[in-house]
């Protein structure tokens, strides 16, 4: 490239614009343009000097220019002028924008409660806490990520892990330290278990899959855990392909042969554990031989991984969202917490470390003791007293703070126990993305008296419930910061936004201010607010731009290791777990003074093999949803032409054996169904997966089709939701949500079947 | 002497960073490639699933011979920001000393 840049500025990539849960950071070619009009980002390029991707970054960062100056971006806010579907909007200014979502929901605020408004993210990403800030300056207690059956994302991973050990912990590939692997302190991890997860295409939950790689180039071996063959499984030394959906019995398998054959750290549990014996006894009824049933996993195979994770020490376990998919997915992942708990591979170096925030900053109140904190008791038993689902299920009542989604729908469409009358949308395309029951969630919209939907482009959602629509910023537009894990850095805004499009923070911060009009005396701007949260670092926004942009904690909360001897993992100070009893948990007193089991175990899919048998000679494949692409983030990037031509046909991955016995050729479209729907797929004829499986890449709706209803871009002939329930799958309210285990048919679509798909969104408008 | 490109396919994951570095490097249109990225997948020893990738460079690879030379970095785009960190650049008997270190190199000579 020619120097066609006047400067290059350094700073944080997090959201929109690779879309992506990653922290790189990177260095901006930027272009000074004439008469006050906004610089132009002319390149973008990986920042050799941070820690955290050191000098590489991802493909979609990559094409950051076709992204940030897209044509079809939204760069003025909008409201609808025709019927909701019509796909007619017009352009209003921020001042007639923010009134009216203020007045609307304000009268909502009057007349039936703050409870009466739901305020709906997409996955975490730069987005929980200004929209947590948002939502309990409103008062709703209604924070929800709406569609995500069973808000099956991490955050069963997190709370039911929790239960165990007391914290969030994560694969130590060295991240928490600057210098990264040359830093003495850091051990290679002996064997990493890549469980349920394909880490090499993508950054999912602020690791940064490519890690996994670094430590394969240093030593470490693999186990992987997956239905379906992987980049990974091909290099890893054992191989477990299981059946979808029976991660919990195969976790529990793993626990017995741990027990039964000793190779746990007796020294590490006699000191800081309790409930073996308990554990143990609940472990036998998952022998090797009822594993192999369950799982499909050869109990040879089975004993083999094991012992490779359990003999030999330090080894780490990164696991993936498929785990809160599973059935009661919480108390899944309190098996596999306890994997490493047994083993002696907690907060270890080259073991599963705690993650703490950088400085042990919380930029939102993530649990009911930092709400607590931030907004005392009255308030905190008020958003308890109203919270979906709080009632019924004992994970909602006491530990994160989103509502149960599937109660949530149902209650949109009954007003019961009370009436739903808006939603604030963001960072989310729900009906385009991840709704389970895409049906139910479209009328559940339908029904709302208000929509407000902040987006960057148009989308299945916006077109066919949006109401108002706020155009977002880039993240090269926009000032934040980000704590998660480590280190603190800044996001710079580089240059002014397009049009009048506006960052995240500052939308959801002014809104705020005016529902809650008494904070305005603590924070005169958005920057006030990131100089409070900094505190702990000792910097404010602007010196710790001024350093560069990013630094890390030398001592302290966030640094490992053994933080249970030192007593930095509790909040009175005392060595052990932040658990009741002080100790890692095999048996968890919580869940016995919840009423839960208070040991895990299984339970099978809602449809399956085994719990509906007659159904699966129905339907007799298992639609595996959701397997990742490198060039896209869930529903993001098809109408970015450099990433498109990459991976450009929504697909379904089929095993030629059973793709031929349905006369199937690789590139017919097919038709894919249950008893709850059908659409449409291109077959890709792929021996990755199972014979009993097929593979079906989520959140398509190609963007070239039409945005107007019937089309809404195509959602409704592509999106495999359709086939997917929307069901408490989980006791404790969280996890459950059943993408990967859908028992699907899949054949060649009749002569103008293709063509029929309008026809279903026109019988569900007149529904 | 000449220069090229050393790849170690055992630690090429597909994420297609080569290819839309380089694309961003040449302002190149959708289409037009400098480097190209192959999905194999093939039955692999002991009936093992192997899923490999192969970046291909192009005719049109020019080994970012501008931004080499005019300091701007000492690296070809692709080889900077490959994920897997399985690139090297250099001259033919320096790439063959990194080669003798990867696992499955290929190599690409200009």
């Amino acid at each position: 490239m020619s120097k066609n840049y006047d400067r290059i500025e350094n700073t944080t990539v997090w959201s929109p614009g690779p879309g992506c849960h990653g922290g790189c950071g990177v260095r901006v070619f930027l272009k000074d343009m004439p008469d006050g009009q906004p610089a132009k980002v002319v390149k973008i390029e990986a920042d050799p000097c941070h820690p955290w991707n050191q000098g590489r970054t991802c493909s979609r960062l990559l094409a950051y220019t076709r992204y940030l100056y897209h044509p079809d971006r939204l760069l003025y806010p909008l409201k609808r002028v025709g019927e909701r579907g019509e796909g007619k909007f017009e352009r209003i200014t921020w001042d007639e924008a923010l009134d009216t979502v203020e007045s609307k929901f304000k009268q909502f605020r009057e007349e039936s409660g703050a409870e009466s408004v739901i305020f709906v993210q997409g996955t975490g990403r730069d987005i929980n806490a200004p929209l947590t800030f948002l939502t309990y300056a409103y008062g709703s207690p209604n924070l929800s990520q709406l569609g995500l059956s069973g808000q099956s994302c991490y955050t069963p991973r997190i709370t039911g892990a929790c239960m165990v050990d007391g914290t969030l912990t994560v694969a130590d590939c060295s991240q928490f330290f600057e210098k990264r692997y040359e830093d003495p302190r850091w051990e290679v991890p002996k064997y990493i278990v890549v469980w349920a997860t394909n880490p090499g295409v993508g950054c999912p939950d602020g690791f940064q899959g490519h890690w996994v790689v670094d430590c394969m180039q240093r030593g470490s071996k693999l186990i992987v855990i997956d239905p379906r063959a992987t980049w990974f499984s091909s290099r890893a030394e054992h191989f477990l392909q299981c059946r979808p959906g029976s991660d919990g019995a195969l976790a529990l398998g793993m626990l017995h042969l741990i027990i039964e054959n000793e190779w746990y750290d007796s020294e590490f549990v006699e000191k800081w554990t309790q409930g073996l014996p308990e554990l143990r006894e609940r472990c036998k009824e998952y022998t090797p031989e009822e594993v192999e049933r369950l799982t499909w996993v050869p109990k040879e195979v089975l004993y083999e991984a094991t012992k490779a994770y359990a003999a030999n020490r330090p080894s780490a376990i990164h696991w993936g969202m498929p785990i809160d998919m599973n059935p009661e997915a919480t108390t899944v992942a309190q098996a596999i917490a306890m994997l490493w708990c047994l083993t002696g591979n907690f907060d270890v170096p080259g073991g599963n470390i705690a993650s703490r925030g950088a400085f042990g900053i919380a930029m939102w109140p993530i649990n009911q003791s930092q709400v607590l904190e931030t907004y005392g008791a009255e308030f905190l038993e008020k958003i308890n007293s109203k919270r979906i689902g709080a009632k019924e299920f004992p994970y909602i009542a006491n530990t994160r703070l989103y509502i149960q989604p599937d109660l949530a729908v149902e209650q949109m469409l009954t007003g019961d126990p009370y009436k739903i009358r808006g939603t604030y949308i963001q960072t989310s395309n729900l009906l385009g993305g991840n709704a389970a029951d895409l049906n139910k969630h479209y009328h559940a919209l339908r029904n709302m008296e208000f929509n407000v939907v902040v987006d960057l482009f148009h989308n299945p959602t916006t077109m066919a419930i949006a109401d108002i629509i706020l155009p977002a910023a880039c993240f090269t537009e926009r000032n934040s910061i980000r704590v998660w894990h480590t280190p603190a850095q800044v996001i710079r805004k580089l240059h002014e936004p397009l049009g009048e499009a506006r960052n995240d923070w500052e939308i959801d911060f002014e809104l705020a201010l005016r529902f809650d009009p008494k904070l305005r005396e603590k924070y005169s701007k958005l920057e006030d607010f990131f100089d409070e949260k900094l505190k702990p670092s000792g910097h404010t926004f602007e010196s710790l731009k001024a350093i560069g942009g990013w630094v890390f904690e030398k001592e302290g909360v966030s640094v490992p290791y053994r933080r249970y001897e030192s007593g930095l993992l509790r909040p009175d100070g005392k060595p052990g777990f932040a658990t009741p009893s002080g100790k890692v948990e095999f048996y968890s007193l919580n869940h016995e003074a919840w009423g839960l089991d208070p040991l895990p175990f299984y339970r099978e899919p809602p449809e399956s093999e085994n719990v509906t048998p007659e159904l699966m000679k129905k339907y007799p494949l298992v639609m595996v949803t959701g397997r990742r692409s490198p060039v896209y983030f869930h529903s993001e990037h098809r109408n970015i032409d450099w990433l498109r031509e990459v991976d450009p046909f929504p697909i379904v991955e089929i095993n030629p054996k059973i793709a031929k016995d349905r006369g199937l050729k690789d590139g017919d479209w097919c038709i894919i169904e249950n008893d709850r729907g059908k659409f449409t797929r291109k077959v890709k004829y792929n021996i990755s997966m199972n014979a009993k499986c097929v593979s079906v890449p989520h959140g398509w709706w190609p963007p070239e089709e039409k945005g107007e209803a019937p089309h809404y871009y195509g959602a409704w002939k592509y999106n495999c939701n359709k086939l997917v329930l929307s069901q408490v799958g989980s006791s404790s309210g969280y996890g459950g949500g059943a993408y990967k285990t859908v028992p699907v048919n899949v054949r060649r679509a009749e002569p103008g079947e293709l063509d029929a798909f309008d026809e279903e969104v026109r019988e569900l408008e007149n529904a | 002497m000449r220069y090229g490109l050393a790849i170690d396919i055992e630690y090429c994951t597909g994420c297609n960073s080569c290819n839309i570095a380089c694309k961003q490097e040449h302002g190149y249109d959708a289409g037009t490639f400098g480097m190209k990225v192959t999905e194999l997948i093939y039955p692999g020893v002991a009936e093992k699933v192997q899923i490999d990738f192969l970046p291909f460079a192009t005719t049109r690879c020019n080994l970012c011979a501008e931004r080499v030379s005019g300091g701007e970095d000492t690296l070809p785009s692709c080889v900077r920001h490959c994920q897997g960190k399985c690139m090297a650049y250099g001259d033919e008997n320096a790439l063959f000393e990194a080669a003798k270190k990867m696992k499955r190199p290929v190599m690409y000579l200009k």
